[in-house]
Order: C-alpha cells, then sequence, then structure tokens
C-alpha cells in the first residue's frame, strides 16, 4: 500500500489541473485532496486500506487430565463448588467442612497449589461481574488461609460471568453458575 | 418508514453478501434530509466485491445515520457529472435538498478516479466537491470519506462512515475479536481463541486495541498492533486484571486489578511499565473511562452498598458519586464533547442503557431491551454502540443520542457482544 503513495501523489498531480478545468460553478469548487488529509489541493491520493492480521489461539487442545486421588467421591475433597446468593460473596457454613477439608489438604502437601475460580450469572456487567467473581473467589481463599494453607498456594481469580457452567436463562441456571471452584494442578 | 427499510434492505441484498455483520435499521429520525444521489457516471466500472456501486454505498451510509433519506433517482440522459450544471428546479420538484453528481473515470496506470460535487438545491448553491485516486479494493473506503464528506457539509458534524469497530463473537466454543467497518463489512479477526475475550478498548489513535483475554485461564489485559498479529501482555498480575481504558492522549491506560485485593484501579504505561495504584477502597472499583480532556476518570464501585458511578481525578483523589438513582449503575462511558454520561442502569430487573446530562444532571432510558451490556460512543457522539439479548441471541444495537434511531447488527449462527467504536481517522 505504501509505496503506491508516493506514485500517486506524483500521478495525481496531472489530475488537478483537469479538475479546476471542470470546475465551472464557484465559489465551491472540486477540492483535490487526500481522503486523509485536511489540507486542500494537496493532490488525489490513495485511500489507505489497513489491513488487519489476527492470532489463532484454537489450535491447541489442553491435555487431558490424568486421574487424581482428589477426584474420589467418597472423600470431601471431591466437593469442589461454592454457591452463593444473588450479588452475594459471603461464603455460606454449609461449606465449611468442605472448605476445611482442602485446608487440610493444602497443609500436608506443602507443594501443591490451588487455582479458586469466581463465577457470576450472565446479569449485568460483565466488568463488574469479573469483579465480584473475584471477591467470591478471594472469600474462600481468605478462608483457606486461615485455615493454615499458605498465601503462595493459593491463587484467587474470576472468570466474571464469562464461563458459564449452564447456558440457560433461567433462575435455576443463575444459581448454579454464581459459583466458586476450587482446582489443582492438571485441572485447569 | 416502510420506504426506508425496503430500499435499505434492497442496498443490503446488493452490497452486503461479503458483510459478516448483518444491519437492520429499526427507527429514523422525525427529520430526515432528502437527498438525490445520481448514480456516477461511468461506476459500473469500479464495483465492490460484492458489486455495489459507490453511490449505493455512500446512500445507504447516509440513510443508516437516520438523518438522510435517499431519493430514488430515474435514469438520466445524458448521465450527469460532476461538471453538469444543474436544473435546481427540477430536483427541488423532486422533493430533494441536496444532490450530488460524479463520475468516475479508469487512469492509464489501471487505477480510478472519483469526483463528486455536492448541491444545495433549496440555496441553488454548490457546496463543493471532491476527487480520489483509488484502486479496486478502495471502493467501499472511498465511499464511506464520501458519505462522510456529504455528513459534515449538511449537519455540521463529522461522519463516522470511515472509522472502525471491535466487538467478539462467540461461535460455539470459539471466541473472535473482530474489526469490522462501521457498515459492519469487511470483518477482521484480531484473535481467535477457545477462551473469552472481553473490553476490547481502542487507542485513540485507532491503531491499536486493548483486551482481555482469558487465554491463559484467567483474565489477563493484552495490547495489539491491528496491524501486527502479535500480542502483548500488559496487565499480568496475581488474581484478576482487567477494564483496560486508553487516556485521550493514547499514553496511559487505567485498569482494575485485584493484585493487592479487591478490584481496584491502577494507571500504567500501554506497555504495562510504570503502574501506580489511583484507588484505595476496600470495595469494588472497576470500569476506569476517561473523560474526553482527560482530567477525571469515571469508574464503577460498590462503596456505597451498591454499584453505582464516580468519578475522581485522573491523578487520584477523592471520589464524587454520580449516579444516584437505583441501586445498580455501571459501565460508565463518557460522550466525547463530556456533557453527558452513557451506562447501563438496572431498571425494575431489566438492564438499560440510559444517558446522564452531566450539566443538568437529567437522566434519559434510551433502549427498552432487558440484558444491555457494554455502551461505546460513536466518535462524533451521535449514536451509542451496545451490546444486548434478542430472542436469546446476542446483537449490537446502534441506537442514536435521542433514542429514535435504532440499527441492529448481528451475525448468522453466533452471539456478537462487546462493541467498541473506534476513533474519527485522522
Amino acid at each position: 500500500m505504501r509505496f503506491l503513495w508516493t506514485t500517486l501523489i506524483a500521478l495525481a498531480l496531472g489530475a488537478c489541473a483537469t479538475t479546476q478545468t471542470t470546475d465551472t460553478q464557484p465559489p465551491a469548487g472540486v477540492e483535490d485532496r487526500a481522503p486523509g488529509s485536511s489540507q486542500p489541493g494537496a493532490g488525489t491520493q490513495s485511500v489507505p486500506a489497513k489491513p488487519v492480521t489476527g492470532v489463532d489461539l484454537t489450535g491447541s487442545k489442553p491435555a487431558a487430565g490424568a486421574a487424581n486421588p482428589l477426584t474420589d467421591p467418597s472423600s470431601l475433597l471431591s466437593t469442589r463448588s461454592i454457591y452463593y446468593e444473588f450479588d452475594k460473596y459471603d461464603v455460606k457454613d454449609d461449606y465449611r467442612p468442605v472448605i476445611d477439608a482442602h485446608a487440610r489438604y493444602l497443609r500436608e502437601h506443602g507443594g501443591t497449589k490451588m487455582l479458586i475460580q469466581g463465577n457470576t450469572d450472565e446479569r449485568g456487567s460483565r466488568e463488574y461481574n469479573i469483579a465480584l467473581g473475584q471477591r467470591r473467589a478471594e472469600s474462600v481463599k481468605r478462608m483457606l488461609l486461615l485455615l493454615g494453607a499458605r498465601e503462595e498456594q493459593v491463587e484467587a481469580v474470576s472468570l466474571g460471568e464469562e464461563k458459564p457452567k449452564e447456558t440457560g436463562h433461567s433462575e435455576e441456571a443463575w444459581a448454579r453458575n454464581r459459583r466458586s471452584d476450587m482446582l489443582y494442578p492438571g485441572e485447569y | 418508514m416502510r420506504h426506508l427499510i425496503a430500499a435499505f434492505a434492497l442496498l443490503l441484498a446488493a452490497c452486503g453478501a461479503h458483510a459478516q455483520l448483518s444491519i437492520e435499521i429499526t427507527g429514523a429520525g422525525a427529520q430526515r434530509i432528502p437527498i438525490a444521489i445520481a448514480p456516477l457516471a461511468g461506476e459500473g466500472a469500479l464495483l465492490d466485491g460484492s458489486r455495489s456501486t459507490i453511490s449505493a454505498i455512500v446512500r445507504a451510509d447516509l440513510e443508516r445515520s437516520g438523518l438522510f433519506r435517499g431519493l430514488e433517482v430515474p435514469r438520466l440522459v445524458p448521465q450527469p457529472t460532476e461538471a453538469s450544471a444543474v436544473n435546481y428546479a427540477e430536483w427541488r420538484s423532486r422533493l430533494a435538498d441536496a444532490v450530488v453528481f460524479g463520475s468516475v473515470s479508469a487512469r492509464p496506470d489501471g487505477r480510478f478516479e472519483v469526483r463528486f460535487r455536492l448541491y444545495d438545491a433549496v440555496k441553488q448553491a454548490a457546496l463543493g466537491g471532491v476527487a480520489y485516486t483509488l484502486s479496486r479494493d478502495q471502493v467501499r473506503a472511498t465511499a464511506h470519506r464520501i458519505a462522510d464528506y456529504i455528513y459534515e457539509k449538511l449537519t455540521g458534524e463529522k461522519g463516522v462512515f470511515s472509522t472502525r469497530i471491535a466487538y467478539v463473537v462467540k461461535r460455539g466454543a470459539r471466541f473472535e475479536l473482530q474489526i469490522a467497518d462501521a457498515d459492519g463489512a469487511n470483518e477482521q479477526a484480531m484473535l481467535v481463541s477457545n477462551e473469552p475475550i472481553i473490553s476490547p478498548a481502542w487507542s485513540p489513535d485507532g491503531k491499536r486495541l486493548a483486551y482481555v483475554s482469558f487465554q491463559n485461564k484467567k483474565p489477563i489485559v493484552y495490547v495489539q498492533d491491528i496491524e501486527v498479529p502479535k500480542q502483548r501482555i500488559v496487565a499480568n498480575f496475581k488474581g484478576s486484571n482487567s477494564a483496560p481504558a486508553w487516556s485521550p492522549d493514547g499514553r496511559r491506560l487505567a485498569v482494575a486489578l485485584t493484585r493487592d485485593g479487591t478490584s481496584q484501579i491502577y494507571l500504567m504505561n500501554p506497555d504495562g511499565s510504570d503502574l501506580r495504584r489511583l484507588t484505595s477502597s476496600f470495595a469494588i472499583d472497576t470500569e476506569p473511562f476517561f473523560s474526553p480532556d482527560g482530567r477525571w476518570i469515571y469508574f464503577t464501585s460498590d462503596r456505597g452498598g451498591s454499584p453505582q458511578v464516580y468519578r475522581m481525578p485522573s491523578s487520584g483523589g477523592e471520589a464524587q458519586r454520580v449516579t444516584f438513582e437505583g441501586s445498580y449503575n455501571v459501565s460508565p462511558r463518557v460522550s466525547p464533547d463530556g456533557k453527558s454520561l452513557a451506562y447501563i442502569t438496572r431498571n425494575s430487573g431489566r438492564f438499560q442503557v440510559a444517558l446522564l446530562d452531566l450539566v443538568t444532571r437529567q437522566s434519559l432510558v434510551l433502549t427498552d431491551s432487558d440484558l444491555d451490556e457494554s455502551p461505546s460512543f460513536a466518535p462524533n457522539g451521535r449514536q451509542i454502540l451496545l451490546a444486548s439479548i434478542v430472542a436469546g441471541r446476542g446483537v449490537l444495537t446502534a441506537v442514536s443520542s435521542d433514542g429514535r434511531v435504532k440499527q441492529r447488527l448481528s451475525v448468522a449462527a453466533g452471539d456478537v457482544r462487546e462493541p467498541s467504536w473506534g476513533p474519527l481517522i485522522p
């Protein structure tokens, strides 16, 4: 594109003369100018077409997770989700034993890390929901730290309303999406 | 009105074949300027990829603004050019307030030259004209420039037909950050990912986009040059990194980070350096947006118990509450003239776009949908682009700032969301 630019300025100068001779209705003449220029009389020029070149991330698929003791359904550790009321981020008492179990696991496996993902339902601002999801995840993290997990072991992040487990628009779907998930390496 | 939709549908059929976004006008201004755009002599030699003519694209642009009504122009013999004399009485009898004549000619170098002249049929005066040299792949861009020229001459405001928009399309499990012309044509992907992408924000020079991508399983802020397929991470701290907003001079980026606990607002350079914390609340502070003069940052905070819009000096400092009515007012965007604020308000359980006059403090709800999100002003302030859900699908709506003109932009088999209207191209 750019290589044409200078050539065209030169080529366009010839065109200027023609334009002025055809301008029979003064005072408003045909004004030769570059599409992007506010300076009249600069000569006709090309309209720059800007190509957009993108990035494709869809090629790589995550590897399937290997079997994990933390997924044994008979263990409290297999419970990973904490649910919330609308617009709330406090952890209900029912979840205390689950959080206790995960805190104990983190204490006993000092090299293990956990990612907590906070989620919201689809209503309202996406960005505000990122912040609300973060508060949900942080509330779980704070409890884990109080119960002896170390700061370096636990990261709290938010997915906001972006990764709904339920895609419906009902109260039930929204309730299942107001959630924090506790995830171990290989699970996210 | 029916006439307008029919005419527009025809134009769309003519020029919409390669447009990814399709546009439907669902309202129009009360007073539209009747304009007769004669087919440019010789324009049949120069069609865009979907075989529409320059005059058809110009007319579609002007009609889409809601401020113009394109008149049917009969076949004229001989076909007028920019050098033809105008029979004003004849055009007045056709009820035209404005007339456009022009021509297309081939150049020896294989390129083309387009010339046109605009006339005021009421005052019986030529208003001006322009000549452009172009190649075949610049038909639409040139037509948009012509429409911008006509729009500005007749309304006194800048046209936005040459601008671009960014938005996110979700197709199945795939997310695409797309850029398209303001009329939805020439859609091109900036980023394609299996993880969500939100909050695209144009740099003031229109050369870069800041956005939030979840490709690393958490929100991280990236900046990407639209001509270079390379992402640059600008904010990847512990927790969430989100809500990028450019300062009007393009030298600073405001972001919402949770690195120090709950979501707070920070300033940084667009390369990620020189991070500075701006807010220090124990509440959620997010969605920063600079006023056009750069003096203020508007943002969303729940420090008062419910999410509301506040503003603070852009260097930090005490915040003032801006919205008071209702219990959920988020996503503030200041108009390009700095005089009004668009935001999302919850209204009887519905989420709608409202416009607050920052001088009179009067607010007006502009939409009647249920789940509006992410308003974005056109750079001339005339329209607001927003995301909403219609019949379970994500679509974009452009609403005029008086609420009268609405256009809907949708894609086949996908959800469109997170619109951001790019700046005027200098």
